[in-house]
């Protein structure tokens, strides 16, 4: 540790790297901490026991822990699929796992709004059975399921592809079933994993904006949610309002980052212990 | 190499142990159940776009894109990204350098603050910067003083993008280049590289795939990024819409043909985005396999 790297540039690097963050994006979230406390505990607690507020909440919270609960589910299929078995059009579905990544919010929403509103693809197929997606909270569900969906394969793939068939062996051979031997010896050493792609499909469904205004009608109590809220008291200026709903989901985005930190860091440790 | 062996392995045909594999009708269920997942989540939705956009015909679609305002918007869109990405490129490179290869105490906290912006919602993110450089703002008096505009206007844009683009680059090499160690780097330098040649001659051609993929990605990031951009664009026509917001617009005025002709050049940018990554891993493939 004390000895010196031979290595050049540590000082330059490190220095421009936190003076940057520092500048873009330590500085600027702090100044929502700031502005919260320049309003009173009253004022602060008014907007946020505010029904439309904690309707928000709730809406944004439950939205997005059912989509990464689907994602959670299927994102293991899907995972364990593309890594287990061969089957055509494998290396596509596996490129086209990625998409939510690379493509803009907005044009995932207007799509998604179109083939699940009422004339839509689905949204028609669904219709006579009873069953409104687009401007209902389902419709949320959607949008963020959509989002979330790199997030639970791309963390769980990589772990699959390290199990060592040797230990699912030594279960069959000591007289399990298959079933059994997954879910005593595979799915454990999954847990991790699977825990944090369902940390940050969560995280990620409860910030999200471009994907969800358009499909979910934006009405207040019903489907509106918390980052559209922000939105609206922009627009009416009331930036105390927005300032304070904000420090409300920041605090808990810090929470789940913490979350997914220390599940990374025991995952490390449990690798680097095998190994 | 024991992954290369391995990977030849587990591709040979295995006769099947009682047990061990799953029975064919579970493999295909799995496989059924995984495929009808991506494509109702992600295949239909790409399709939509396209079928949307070309609904009215191809004079439509080309009318909505060859508009003046549509250009103006892909011309904020490309300024942006061009600003942002070199920028954040730079920065993910130098903090890259400074976690891989050297030790120091709150490496975990400064790999956090990288993430930051990934956890943050977007809308948040615009909303930091009204509060920075809006009218109420401690900056305002003095930013309308000198006649500097931030908020709802192209400078506001930028430093939006950036916020929200911080990781990309940085999240993609930085596990590249703590695998690669720096052995590498320490026998250059003892073998008289100085500075920037270590980097330039020893560390870049080992990350140069993974590298492009962060930059890419960053790139595919900044030109689609909606929620942040459109909190601090005020969204004047033709002055301060990108792509996306311009998307909006026109899908608000029922322009539904127009709205997903915009949207389909944003989806082709995202797939090719996605080809790039899959060069990437088939040129790291092959690296893998001649080391």
């Amino acid at each position: 540790m004390s000895k010196r790297s031979i290595i050049p540039g540590f000082r330059l690097s490190i220095g421009i790297s936190v003076f940057y963050l520092s500048i873009l994006v330590l500085i600027p979230l702090s100044i929502i901490f700031i502005k919260s406390f320049e309003l009173s505990l009253a004022q602060f607690w008014d907007t946020i026991i505010n029904p439309r507020v904690l309707a928000s909440y709730r809406i944004s919270f439950v939205t997005a822990f059912c989509a990464a609960i689907i994602n959670t589910v299927f994102g293991l299929i899907v995972a364990w699929v593309l890594v287990r078995y061969q089957f055509p059009g494998k290396k596509i579905i596996d490129a086209l796992v990625d998409i939510p990544f690379a493509l803009p919010t907005a044009v995932a929403g207007i799509a998604l709004t179109a083939l699940y509103a009422k004339n839509g693809w689905i949204g028609s197929l669904l219709e006579p059975l009873g069953i409104k997606v687009a401007y209902s909270p389902l419709g949320i569900i959607v949008a963020l399921t959509f989002i979330g969906i790199p997030f639970v394969v791309r963390t769980v793939q990589p772990v699959i592809e390290d199990l060592e068939k040797e230990m699912e062996e030594a279960a069959v051979m000591l007289g399990a079933y298959r079933l059994r031997t997954f879910l005593r010896v595979v799915l454990p050493t999954l847990y991790p994993a699977l825990l944090t792609g369902f940390t940050l499909a969560f995280a990620r469904g409860i910030g999200e904006y471009g994907s969800v205004v358009f499909i979910s009608g934006n009405m207040p109590l019903v489907t509106e949610i918390s980052p559209l809220l922000i939105m609206t008291k922009l627009e009416q200026y009331d930036y105390a309002g927005a300032t304070a709903i904000a420090a409300v989901m920041l605090i808990v985005s810090f929470l789940l980052l913490l979350l997914i930190n220390l599940l990374q860091w025991s995952m490390n440790r449990r690798m680097t212990a095998n190994s | 190499m024991a992954g290369v062996v391995r990977y030849h392995a587990t591709t040979k045909k295995q006769t099947r142990e009682k047990h061990i594999d799953e029975s064919l009708v579970v493999r295909w269920t799995l496989i059924s159940i995984a495929v009808l997942f991506i494509t109702i989540m992600i295949i239909l939705p790409l399709t939509v776009v396209m079928t949307e956009a070309l609904k009215k015909g191809a004079s439509v679609y080309f009318a909505a894109i060859a508009h003046e305002d549509a250009m103006s918007a892909l011309r904020l869109t490309l300024i942006t990204a061009f600003i942002a990405v070199p920028l954040n490129t730079v920065f993910g490179v130098l903090v890259a350098w400074a976690i891989s290869k050297f030790k120091f105490r709150r490496k975990q906290l400064l790999l956090t603050l990288i993430d930051l912006p990934f956890a943050v919602s977007p809308v948040i993110a615009g909303l930091v910067f009204v509060l920075m450089f809006g009218a109420q703002s401690y900056l305002g008096p003095w930013l309308s003083e000198h006649d500097i505009k931030i908020i709802f206007a192209v400078p506001g844009i930028i430093i939006a993008t950036l916020f929200i683009t911080v990781p990309f680059v940085a999240r993609e090499i930085i596990p590249l280049m703590q695998q690669q160690g720096i052995t590498e780097e320490e026998a250059a330098v003892s073998l008289g590289a100085k500075g920037f040649q270590v980097f330039w001659r020893v560390t870049l051609p080992n990350i140069k795939w993974g590298l492009l993929y962060g930059i890419i990605l960053c790139n595919a990031r900044a030109m689609g990024e909606f929620g942040a951009v459109s909190v601090v664009s005020g969204h004047i026509r033709g002055r301060t819409n990108t792509l996306p917001l311009h998307v909006e617009i026109l899908y608000n005025e029922y322009q539904f043909s127009a709205a997903f002709a915009i949207a389909s050049l944003l989806m082709v940018l995202a797939i090719i985005t996605l080809i790039v990554k899959a060069i990437v891993e088939w040129r790291e493939e092959v690296q893998n396999i001649h080391l």
